[in-house]
């Protein structure tokens, strides 16, 4: 009676643990996170992501639940949602940055939170561009890179800027520039980007003209392509000859 | 850890270098309201060296929880708070780099400029060695308590009063042995023992305060 108690007890704490299909075909609890570092230094074995059954609650109301949402390796997720919805609020529960009302974000089975490889490979560009006024563009840029552990030498970092349209202005202060060519300083740091890591957009296509979206475009699929996972909001309508995304509509989870 | 306190310290001097005004005015303040009090108390020698050590004390602790208010204000309503802490650092080192910075740029120079004050109220010269290393030790609890201040008021309004009213208790001990050991030494007696409360003290708010500004911060951006 006792043995079969503690079984059932065992039984629920593993699926409570493992609820996700899991990447590997590994079905026994043998999967440590003490394993997973080892697991995400090696790119074409990524990690999985996802979030199970979350719900986010902004003050008293709450804002989706019952989210269930995989990014696969290669994939590209658009999260789509009338204003107030919770798009930036998904996307901030999935970058780790709060923690859900209900249900937890997954990174190889490990809440993102507790998984040490987790953030090491995560490129998160917010609605706020976080660049300082009182620096110059390669200066901003260069200190988001070397706090990201991704700074390899200002001749990448000028050829990244080449890239986003911005040589002309890499020694201009951040003051000076358009909102539009602080939103491009911002996404140089998908330019340097070469691995298939996991980038959370919260509105990239904001303020920029049309060359602007066509380089993103360019960023974005290159980035698909490589293995990349790509979890965005963007209230403009995505180029779909270009970007094959997976639509995700938060107004089908309130 | 290494790579991210070194990015987030010279880029916090980097940016007070930018700001040279903004970042000296505490050290105005703290210029003006100690000159301040010769002439509010009289200019009786004995009693300005009397209380000379507990007004560069007091100054000095106003000084710097002037300057605590921004130390992740701004950090926060750009988005660079966010991204240091998804920067895989923990968040202690954010917290440790930033603190080190703003005592580099606010208690370094109270301390440098304190042996002038002391002259100002006619200090002699062994009470301002030892005034000069007891801000030399309680500058730096100061501002890692400002940290851990700044860092649980953090979006909220009025936050500039919040933290004077939560971190001006706590730096009472860093006050009263601070001017305990110029007092010591001018009654003849040793100040070692103030010196090593104090050092005591700063070892317990270093071991601390980081980790309850880390979380602080943790839950500010949730």
């Amino acid at each position: 009676m006792s043995t079969g108690d503690s079984d059932q007890i065992a039984d629920r704490t593993t699926r409570a643990e493992q609820p996700q299909p899991q990447p590997q075909p590994n079905t026994s609890s043998s999967v440590t996170p003490a394993a997973l570092p080892s697991l995400s230094a090696d790119p074409a074995a990524l990690p999985s992501l996802a979030a199970v059954q979350l719900a986010c609650k902004r003050g008293t109301r709450l804002l989706f639940k019952g989210l269930d949402l995989a990014v696969e390796s290669g994939q590209m997720v658009w999260v789509r949602g009338q204003n107030g919805r919770g798009k930036t609020s998904l996307l901030r529960l999935v970058a780790g940055l709060s923690t859900p009302e209900e249900g937890q974000v997954l990174w190889g089975g490990v809440p993102v939170r507790r998984a040490p490889g987790y953030c090491p490979q995560l490129v998160f560009i917010g609605h706020t561009n976080a660049l300082k006024d009182d620096l110059t563009v390669t200066e901003a840029l260069e200190f988001l890179l070397r706090l990201h552990g991704r700074h390899h030498g200002s001749a990448l970092l000028q050829a990244g800027l080449e890239r986003m349209g911005l040589q002309a202005r890499r020694g201009a202060m951040v003051r000076t520039l358009s909102q539009g060519q602080r939103r491009r300083v911002a996404l140089t740091r998908l330019a340097l980007e070469e691995t298939p890591s996991t980038w959370i957009l919260d509105e990239p296509f904001d303020s920029l003209d049309v060359q602007g979206v066509e380089r993103l475009n360019g960023l974005l699929s290159g980035h698909v392509k490589r293995g990349g996972r790509v979890l965005l909001t963007s209230h403009q309508n995505l180029d779909t000859s270009v970007l094959q995304p997976r639509e995700v509509d938060l107004d089908g989870y309130c | 850890m290494g790579a991210g306190f070194v990015a987030v310290y010279a880029r916090d001097l980097r940016l007070a270098m930018r700001r040279r005004i903004e970042a000296l005015l505490p050290i105005v303040f703290f210029v003006v309201a100690v000159s301040l009090f010769p002439l509010g108390v009289g200019p009786e020698p004995q009693m300005l060296r009397q209380i000379a050590p507990g007004i560069v004390w007091v100054c000095a602790l106003l000084a710097a929880m002037m300057s605590v208010n921004n130390l992740y204000a701004a950090d926060y309503a750009d988005g660079s708070l966010e991204q240091m802490l998804l920067s895989g650092h923990s968040g202690v080192t954010i917290v440790a780099a930033k603190a080190c910075a703003h005592w580099t740029v606010t208690g370094l120079p109270l301390v440098l400029s304190a042996p002038l004050f002391g002259l100002l109220f006619d200090m002699d010269g062994t009470a301002l060695g030892v005034l000069t290393i007891s801000l030399l030790l309680g500058t730096p609890m100061l501002s890692l308590l400002g940290s851990f201040g700044a860092a649980l008021t953090l979006g909220l309004r009025s936050a500039g009063v919040l933290i004077v009213l939560l971190v001006l208790p706590l730096s009472i001990p860093a006050l009263i042995f601070g001017t305990g050991a110029v007092a010591a030494v001018e009654s003849g007696l040793s100040p070692a023992g103030h010196y090593s409360i104090l050092g005591a003290l700063l070892i317990f708010t270093i071991l601390t305060a980081p980790l309850a500004a880390a979380a602080a911060l943790r839950i500010s951006l949730e």
